[in-house]
């Protein structure tokens, strides 16, 4: 265990070890910035724990607690047990994890502790990919997008299945709050945190997080991409009370083409060498359109 | 389990007749955790599904969280006592087995869980009944283990494990053998509140030391190789050197709650059962002993001891006991596949150079088969000049 001694460290501090423009941390930053200081957290494996914690420092000043990769869900379910035994309703339990940790390994115990209804806030730091481990696909993976475990080649576009879709998967669990955004928009981070924080019971927020490695963009292209994702309307910023879509981007003139999100990623590069990955660009063109449709953007 | 003719069965003042599970619920739920998380399949006992209703009549005040696997439910666990609560769990063979990277995980941690086994076997074939392959399995975890041979005998380790537990921030597990003693009704005296609270005070973790919003600490850290080795190294220091620990605490368990509770043996860690210094001895843990004893009984030539802990490893008072025996026979419901039973290699391991005596590695009971007096006679006789094999009994 790592104590802080000093009085009224940052929530989350400055000394972490991600890589420069990391999407993650913008993200992680705009999410402290909405806590309050009567928080525990639980946090999965992964860029989030590794780059904060490494043994004896550590960039967190309130308590923090990592135990595996799939289980922050469930030890966050603990946590808010053994406060209710004491009587504690007014510490908020802060479950994170990244998007293998969250649609893939850990998900059956995101589904356990959703289902027991308990006050805990979980957010997922969705980089699309196993980050720390090599870019690997992940249940969060978009359709063709080249990663080390579904590269692109003569014979493949990419990943062939298209994104999990948990935010409707967490409505689908009857939660009080679910919200999605993305690291270019910090402020909306924020204040989604804070409204989370107000609800009692279950709430998940899903934040899209560019990888500067994995998704093979420049250290400062971070925040563009992250807005990008939401002018497109490839990842709308979202947001649902008691089940009720109350909030979400609206694009209306300013609906930027896909093309213009796709095109500086390394990750998609394929898609602007042929045919056959033009042709593909339509299609994730089409589930843009189906979002903008769907959600009323 | 003895269950000799010849005999007068005592039946100490204040015992009830109960099944195994029962009594290890009635002694959990007098212990007062705060936090009790469980799954009930994989396969389960009567333990948690009687914390449950002990909760609902009104009887008891933990959080009983009900989860979606043993995965989560030993990750429920890990929350609350990282949160400075006591807490307890119970499982068995394919569940102890999807808990193992959670088990290696709270050692790891420092967090003074107790889990009770209910052992039985491990799939495949499938099979719900009594071996210790699962407990086996997990013997590298950094847990502190405890064998039961009896119904009180769990009792008085339950209060044992937490103690100990809490004292030395390592978690313990009490192994119980699946049926035979989980599904079995014995006398037994379970103790009240009062009389736990005397040996085993509430729960109170060093400030500082657990999640709390006014002392933010981190806990899990990523432990690069300058510092991994040495946190690994503590934990072997500590859980190696509790030895004269747990025998102190077992004389104050003795003392305070008496033996018919606490049990009657000289140690916490082994018993001796038979002529001193016999030319033959038999190794075992569990319920088998008893049917064991009985043999012994019969057999004056022959002498038993039985392992209560193997975690930390007792090799002393095995070295002591057993210096002098010119056949060992370790009797075992686990196997090390590809090599022999793990005690036989782990007794091996103690005795080398102390004793110039025969080791056999016997293999018996896996999947529930009984193992008989009869049995147990033919093993005794065992005259093999291949030591190094695995000898199964059928």
């Amino acid at each position: 265990m790592t104590k802080n001694t000093k009085k009224q460290k940052p929530i989350l501090g400055s000394g972490h070890r991600a890589c420069a423009g990391c999407g993650q941390m913008i993200a992680a930053m705009a999410v402290a910035s909405g806590m309050s200081r009567d928080i525990i957290i639980a946090n999965a494996t992964g860029c989030l724990e590794v780059t904060t914690t490494p043994y004896p420092e550590t960039a967190w000043g309130v308590p923090w607690i990592h135990s595996l990769f799939e289980n922050a869900a469930a030890v966050a379910s603990g946590i808010r047990a053994a406060l209710n035994t004491k009587g504690d309703k007014k510490t908020k339990v802060i479950a994170q994890g990244g998007d293998g940790g969250t649609f893939d390994i850990g998900f059956g115990l995101v589904s356990g502790m959703w289902e027991r209804g308990e006050n805990i806030l979980y957010i997922a730091y969705d980089t699309e990919a196993y980050s720390n481990t090599g870019i690997q696909a992940s249940g969060a993976t978009p359709i063709s997008a080249s990663t080390t475990t579904t590269p692109a080649g003569s014979n493949s576009l990419g990943s062939s299945q298209v994104k999990k879709d948990m935010i409707a998967i967490a409505l689908a669990h009857g939660l009080n709050y679910v919200a999605q955004s993305t690291a270019g928009y910090p402020s909306d981070i924020t204040n989604k945190v804070k409204k989370a924080i107000s609800h009692s019971g279950p709430a998940y927020i899903q934040i899209l997080s560019p990888c500067i490695p994995g998704w093979k963009i420049k250290p400062d292209e971070g925040l563009s991409m992250g807005q990008l994702a939401v002018q497109t309307g490839l990842y709308p910023l979202l947001e649902y009370e008691n089940g009720v879509l109350v909030n979400k981007s609206v694009l209306g003139k300013n609906k930027k083409p896909v093309k213009d999100y796709l095109e500086p990623q390394g990750r998609f590069a394929h898609l602007f060498k042929d045919k056959k990955g033009k042709e593909q660009i339509k299609e994730i063109q089409k589930l843009a359109d189906k979002n903008i449709e769907r959600y009323g953007l | 389990m003895k269950n000799n003719n010849k005999k007068k069965i005592k039946i100490p003042k204040g015992s009830n007749i109960l099944e195994g599970s029962r009594a290890v619920a009635l002694t959990v739920a007098n212990i007062e955790p705060d936090v009790v998380s469980a799954y009930p399949i994989t396969p389960q006992t009567h333990i948690v599904e009687d914390l449950a209703k002990f909760k609902a009549d009104g009887k008891a005040s933990y959080e009983y969280v009900r989860a979606e696997s043993e995965f989560a439910a030993a990750s429920i666990v890990v929350g609350a006592s990282a949160t400075g609560v006591r807490t307890y769990s119970a499982t068995s063979s394919q569940g102890l087995l999807l808990m193992t990277e959670v088990i290696f995980n709270m050692a790891g941690l420092r967090l003074p869980i107790v889990l009770t086994i209910a052992n039985r076997g491990v799939s495949s074939p499938i099979t719900i009944w009594n071996d210790h392959q699962d407990a086996m399995t997990v013997r590298d975890a950094g847990w502190l283990m405890f064998f039961a041979e009896n119904h009180q005998e769990a009792v008085a380790q339950h209060l044992l494990a937490y103690k100990l537990a809490e004292t030395l921030n390592i978690p313990a597990m009490v192994n119980i053998d699946g049926f035979i003693l989980t599904h079995s009704y014995e006398p037994v005296i379970i103790p009240t509140k009062a009389q736990i609270k005397k040996y085993l005070p509430k729960y109170s973790p060093t400030k500082g030391s657990y999640l709390n919003p006014k002392e933010p600490m981190t806990m899990g850290s990523f432990a690069r190789p300058a510092y991994y080795q040495e946190i690994r190294q503590s934990l072997q220091d500590d859980l190696s050197n509790s030895i004269d620990l747990i025998e102190k605490e077992y004389k104050k368990l003795q003392k305070t709650l008496g033996k018919d509770i606490a049990t009657k043996d000289s140690s916490a860690l082994i018993e001796y059962y038979g002529k001193k210094k016999a030319k033959t001895v038999i190794v075992a843990m569990g319920s088998v002993v008893g049917t064991i004893k009985e043999v012994v009984d019969e057999n004056k030539e022959v002498a038993v001891l039985k392992l209560k802990v193997i975690r930390p490893f007792p090799y002393k008072q095995i070295i002591k006991n057993l210096k002098n025996a010119k056949k060992i026979i370790v009797i075992e419901k686990a196997i090390s596949l590809g090599n022999v039973g793990p005690m036989a290699s782990e007794l091996k391991s103690a005795l080398q150079g102390k004793t110039p005596a025969k080791i056999y590695s016997i293999i018996a009971g896996l999947g529930g088969r009984d193992i008989t007096k009869k049995k147990i006679n033919k093993i005794i006789n065992i005259n093999s000049q291949d030591t190094n094999k695995a000898i199964f009994i059928s």
